[in-house]
């Protein structure tokens, strides 16, 4: 029985070993590409940022005009939540320059002494944001409270959810969410698709979002500004070019880019 | 062992099963002991708990009522299209969750294909747990339908064709014989609809949102504090390893255990 049946499972295995043969090499290019990065940075500079989210569009923009002004410089952009992105730096996340969307974020970071004197840069406020319609027709602060509004804030463990709570026990006015989301963005999106009728978003999410949303401001924000700090990293080993990044955004003309997407001037 | 393995495969079972392991420690070892039943009893865990097992309970249910006649039809029936359909039913199985939430949200939500009907008939979903079940049952049916067909396949018609000869009904021979036979293969089938009801996050979180009580399930509870207090969000995701584990040990060792012992 074994001797016939000995060729059949030969044959069997050899197409199996295909897959898991080509799945060591693909580990095998992956390490070989990850390594490869400590190569290039002879010939390139890669000046690595981390910056929160809601910098996307602005951060894009600058760090172009920087390598621009840097010709052999490479500037890497990750975006991600704050504490995301402080998590990965606290775990040795190789980055030059953080852009936190709080000063809290930042100063975990500065007890770590993970990072150098962080400066603020930027500040945000919220606003209200809803489907261009304004189905419930919300015109106050007040109104969000309103029995058949669905509302949508940020869930209050993160941070634009801290300014929500801050901004509604400021104006004394109790809000009843049908849901609480994990980031603006999710907000944001929940309003954009006409699931809700109104969410509580950063004046610059309104402003990114052009027109799939309204943005109602209202008086109550300004007491809540949220501060954006920036630092280099204390392990950078581009620490010059990590300051010349940091003055960059703190500039007239990194100023100018914030301030065209909604950002307030510290 | 009744054949010979070639040695060299050992090395390679061996990092796949500690890749799959190794990250289940660093879990157990991250765990906050002495604080560990204060951070799983707390109301937002104990919520969350609640309804994981709730809505988990309830899509597995509807999986089985309407997923084992689908399977059923796919498996014993011809028409045309057939193959096209069994293909496009099992999508959700490969398709990420955020895209099956958005596709539930352009059907079932406000603005979406059916949203106007059901707003008409009084019925909101946006928001609900019943928006949590629905998302649930998207992304879990499949793995009930792939494994219920494949068992009636295995099984073949044999015994359904002598019970219609010998003059039971069509919905005799499906109660008494089509059922019984396929059991094993329904029972894991369902084990794994809940299991992946219960792992559900991309869908539930685009579709139904997150509120304590209504639709923040214990993944969804896990993701947000894992921003705000770690140490909760590993005590939870290890209470929703073991609550998976319990499931899979208690239903998922007697089929397999029958069915190795089949042969012999």
């Amino acid at each position: 029985m074994r001797a016939r049946t000995a060729p059949r499972s030969a044959r069997h295995t050899s197409p199996r070993g295909g897959p898991a043969l080509a799945g060591l090499a693909v580990l095998g290019v992956l390490a070989t590409s990850l390594t490869g990065c400590g190569g290039e940075e002879n010939e390139d500079t890669t000046l690595t940022v981390f910056a929160a989210a809601s910098l996307q569009d602005t951060f894009t923009e600058i760090a172009d005009e920087f390598e621009a002004e840097h010709a052999d410089v490479d500037v890497r952009l990750n975006f991600d939540g704050s504490s995301g992105l402080a998590e990965q730096i606290q775990g040795g996340a190789p980055a030059d320059v953080f852009a936190s969307a709080d000063t809290q974020t930042m100063d975990t970071l500065v007890a770590d002494d993970l990072v150098e004197s962080p400066e603020p840069f930027a500040t945000n406020t919220l606003e209200i944001a809803v489907p261009p319609d304004n189905p419930a027709g919300i015109a106050t602060f007040a109104d969000l409270a309103g029995p058949d509004v669905r509302l949508v804030i940020c869930a209050p463990e993160v941070p634009c959810g801290h300014a929500t709570a801050q901004v509604a026990s400021d104006a004394g006015v109790t809000l009843a969410p049908v849901s609480e989301e994990q980031s603006v963005t999710d907000v944001l999106g929940k309003v954009t698709t006409g699931e809700a009728d109104a969410g509580l978003v950063y004046v610059t999410d309104v402003t990114a979002a052009g027109e799939d949303v309204q943005g109602i401001p209202f008086e109550e924000s300004k007491d809540v500004v949220n501060t954006y700090p920036i630092a280099p990293v204390t392990d950078s080993e581009h620490g010059d070019l990590a300051a010349e990044f940091v003055t960059m955004v703190r500039s007239d003309a990194g100023r100018q880019v914030l301030t065209e997407a909604g950002f307030g001037t510290p | 062992m009744s054949i010979s393995l070639p040695r060299w495969l050992l090395l390679p079972a061996g990092l796949a099963a500690a890749y799959l392991l190794l990250p289940l420690v660093a879990m157990v070892l991250r765990v906050d002991w002495p604080g560990f039943l204060g951070l799983v009893t707390s109301p937002s865990a104990r919520d969350a708990l609640w309804l994981s097992l709730r809505t988990g309970a309830v899509s597995t249910l509807v999986c089985v009522l309407l997923g084992v006649p689908l399977a059923t039809v796919l498996a014993r029936t011809r028409f045309p299209g057939q193959g096209l359909l069994r293909s496009l039913v099992l999508l959700p199985l490969v398709i990420p969750p955020v895209v099956g939430g958005i596709a539930l949200l352009y059907t079932f939500g406000r603005r979406g294909l059916l949203g106007g009907t059901l707003e008409a008939l009084g019925v909101e979903v946006a928001f609900s747990t019943v928006a949590v079940v629905m998302a649930q049952v998207f992304v879990a049916m499949p793995f009930l339908v792939v494994s219920t067909e494949g068992a009636l396949r295995t099984a073949g018609e044999r015994y359904e064709v002598v019970a219609a000869t010998l003059g039971a009904s069509p919905s005799t021979v499906f109660r008494r014989v089509t059922l019984p036979t396929v059991l094993p293969g329904l029972l894991s089938g369902t084990v794994l609809a809940f299991a992946r009801s219960l792992g559900e996050f991309g869908a539930t979180i685009t579709f139904a949102g997150s509120l304590q009580g209504t639709t923040a399930t214990l993944p969804i509870q896990i993701y947000l504090e894992r921003v705000d207090d770690p140490d909760a969000a590993v005590a939870l995701s290890l209470v929703l390893v073991l609550v998976a584990v319990l499931v899979i040990g208690l239903t998922w060792q007697n089929p397999v255990a029958r069915r190795r012992r089949a042969p012999a």
